[in-house]
């Protein structure tokens, strides 16, 4: 298998105006699956382009398997990519379609069609073959595009968004079945999305990015629970840390962390909740409220699992607790990670 | 579906005295003439449909009425003569000389104007500095009227001061002038590369439509498929604008097929009739001649292949709507 590496990659367009990549360095492990993670607009899909080739970067290097691929043509860079829209060739029938790559690499004809069925049959599509892409589902196309960029056995895979195109109950099983279609593969993967959940549930690291840089990259369990800064804090999350000044820092706690004090054992800080407005999803209670950490009431959100029964209704004032081991604090101006502050209310 | 307290929708409510309340005094809503599609459409249809009856309809008409008659610019009275026009039409070996012509005359200008046209069409697409200005000047041929264009060749390819002679001399390539109109081989490679000139820069706007239309996913995905340049295009790009390259083809067909103005400004239809095509053709023994019956005669033989031509291209952009 292999690895990819970018190395301080620029990427700018309109002569420097837009920094869609402002210096990245990401390396990847060999067989792993990096998840690039933003808002649109962040750069991810550029980074991912120039690592496929099809962007060429301003300046930087692009690191496939040891090797610098920084000025080669995407077919001298052993990748395989998904795009967001699946692009297969609506003119050629799916066999003809996953049977294209060998031919462009010149694969003896016997050859070709044996691994072009191999790869139909790891995902399953042996029965579509002879179909014209407009003729299948939107699920059925994404099979297409895996077996497509799986069929040559490149070093590494490619994706860009390739769930967003689904409807929602389909997006889920499409999500499994991309977990264990890498499972399956072991290939070093990259994989750009804007979807937080998509990411915590693919990914083996998270590299979250905003406004053309990294801001932070590690597993998701890190990403979740030690944010780099405040950034990271509030884009991952559902609903978002909670951020509350107190001096010149910024407290942050997640809203499942924010409980009424007599669920919270052990060391602990209390604030009062004053309750604005509750909401019930899937069991859960979401409790929008204000506290008061010193810096003026702060809009907060508490998320309350099904088995806290606290009986709350809005306008009350309540007790509520953060575990101690739970708060994260950041700078105020910086938005980056600082070291904790006493905090006693 | 109402319950016993709700009320039918205001529009099905039966006359009574609320419904007499709620409806609008008539006097203040009545139906104009724009709110009367039916009317509308037959309003703004009739002009189109007068203009095709008046000049080319009843022209057409005119034309078969005229093919079986002995009318003559002298002698406009109608007598029916039945098939014998076309019996001299047919007889006349310049009559199949000018078929031959016609036909092979389009079908080359048709090669090279999808040739040229892919060729441009594909410059044309590229991303380069001044690329409107480039754009522009290649549209020129085509919007240039043809008649004057054409003037324009007839000196370029003169006997005695053309141009492109006086460079081929200096350039030592030749001798003596070519007298491009005067030898019935040049003669014919001159018309048809004056249509080529003219039609290209259309096939090729009409094929840069249709590359733009491919979309970029696919033609990236061909690259990271490891696709060249030639797989690209032989595989990817030309399949997908078939549609659109067979337009162009047929657009170029048809002009060519029609005009007259090349062959009757450039050589008319000499040397010795060997350029003749059967627009020029009738033309020269209709009007020219003064024989009007065997004019339209010569001229509906076209018919029959122009409406192949028509229903080919129709087909091809219904096609086209489909998928």
């Amino acid at each position: 298998m292999a690895t990819v590496e970018v190395r301080d990659l620029h990427k700018h367009f309109d002569a420097g105006r837009v920094r869609a990549v402002d210096g990245v360095d990401v390396a990847t492990s060999d067989g792993e699956y990096l998840v690039l993670l933003g808002p649109s607009g962040c750069g991810k899909t550029t980074l991912l382009r120039t690592i496929a080739g099809l962007e060429e970067p301003s300046s930087g290097d692009v690191v496939i398997d040891g090797q610098v691929v920084t000025g080669l043509p995407p077919r001298a860079r052993r990748i395989a990519m998904v795009f967001q829209s699946y692009a297969l060739y609506p003119h050629k029938s799916v066999l003809a379609n996953i049977v294209f790559p060998l031919r462009a690499a010149g694969v003896p004809h016997g050859d070709r069609e044996q691994k072009a069925r191999r790869a139909a049959g790891m995902l399953g599509i042996e029965h579509l073959l002879g179909r014209k892409p407009r003729q299948l589902s939107g699920g059925e196309r994404q099979r297409v595009a895996l077996a497509r960029a799986l069929v040559r056995d490149p070093s590494v895979f490619l994706l860009d968004e390739p769930l967003s195109n689904l409807d929602a109950k389909l997006r889920t099983s499409a999500r499994d079945e991309l977990k264990r279609f890498q499972q399956d593969i072991r290939a070093t993967t990259v994989y750009v999305t804007h979807d937080q959940s998509e990411a915590m549930g693919l990914g083996d690291r998270i590299a979250v990015m905003s406004q053309g840089r990294v801001r932070q990259i590690g597993r998701p369990v890190e990403v979740y629970d030690d944010p780099a800064d405040t950034f990271v804090a509030t884009f991952i999350g559902s609903p978002p840390m909670n951020l509350v000044p107190r001096g010149d820092v910024l407290v942050g706690f997640r809203p499942e962390h924010l409980l009424p004090v007599e669920n919270v054992p052990g060391e602990r800080v209390t604030v009062t909740l004053e309750v604005q407005r509750m909401e019930y999803l899937s069991g859960d209670r979401h409790v929008y409220g204000t506290v008061d950490l010193g810096a003026g009431p702060t809009r907060v959100i508490a998320r309350l699992p099904a088995t806290v029964d606290t009986p709350l209704a809005a306008g009350e004032r309540h007790g509520f607790a953060v575990p101690v081991r739970r708060l994260r604090f950041f700078d105020e101006d910086s938005g980056l990670r600082t070291d904790p502050v006493p905090v006693r209310t | 579906m109402t319950g016993p307290g709700g009320a039918p929708p205001a529009a099905t409510r039966p006359a009574g005295p609320a419904a007499e309340r709620e409806r609008p005094a008539p006097t203040r809503y009545r139906r104009r003439l724009t709110d009367r599609d039916g009317a509308l459409a037959w309003l703004f249809l009739a002009p189109a449909v007068v203009y095709i009856l008046a000049l080319v309809g009843v022209p057409f008409l005119l034309a078969v009425a005229f093919s079986f008659s002995d009318v003559t610019g002298g002698d406009p009275s109608f007598d029916w003569t039945g098939l014998q026009n076309f019996g001299r039409v047919f007889a006349d070996p310049v009559f199949w000389r000018a078929l031959r012509n016609t036909l092979v005359f389009t079908a080359l200008s048709m090669v090279f104007i999808v040739l040229f046209g892919k060729v441009l069409a594909n410059v044309l697409i590229a991303d380069f500095r001044g690329r409107w200005l480039v754009r522009f000047l290649v549209l020129l041929p085509w919007t240039t009227p043809v008649a004057l264009s054409t003037i324009t060749w007839l000196w370029m390819l003169d006997s005695v001061f053309s141009p492109i002679d006086w460079v081929l001399r200096q350039v030592g390539l030749i001798q003596a002038n070519m007298f491009y109109l005067g030898r019935p081989t040049l003669a014919m490679a001159s018309v048809i590369a004056v249509h080529v000139w003219r039609l290209v820069p259309l096939a090729a706007v009409i094929m840069m439509a249709g590359l733009l239309s491919i979309p970029k996913d696919v033609q990236e995905q061909a690259l990271v498929d490891g696709a060249g340049y030639w797989r690209r295009m032989v595989e990817i790009t030309i399949p997908l604008t078939a549609p659109v390259i067979a337009i162009s083809a047929l657009f170029g067909a048809i002009f060519t097929f029609t005009d007259m103005t090349v062959v009757y400004v450039l050589t008319r239809g000499g040397p010795t009739n060997e350029t003749q095509v059967l627009a020029s053709w009738a033309f020269f023994r209709g009007i020219e001649g003064g024989d009007v019956g065997q004019g339209a005669a010569i001229a509906l033989f076209l018919f029959p292949l122009l409406l192949a031509a028509a229903i080919a291209i129709l087909r091809a952009v219904r096609r086209m709507e489909v998928s």
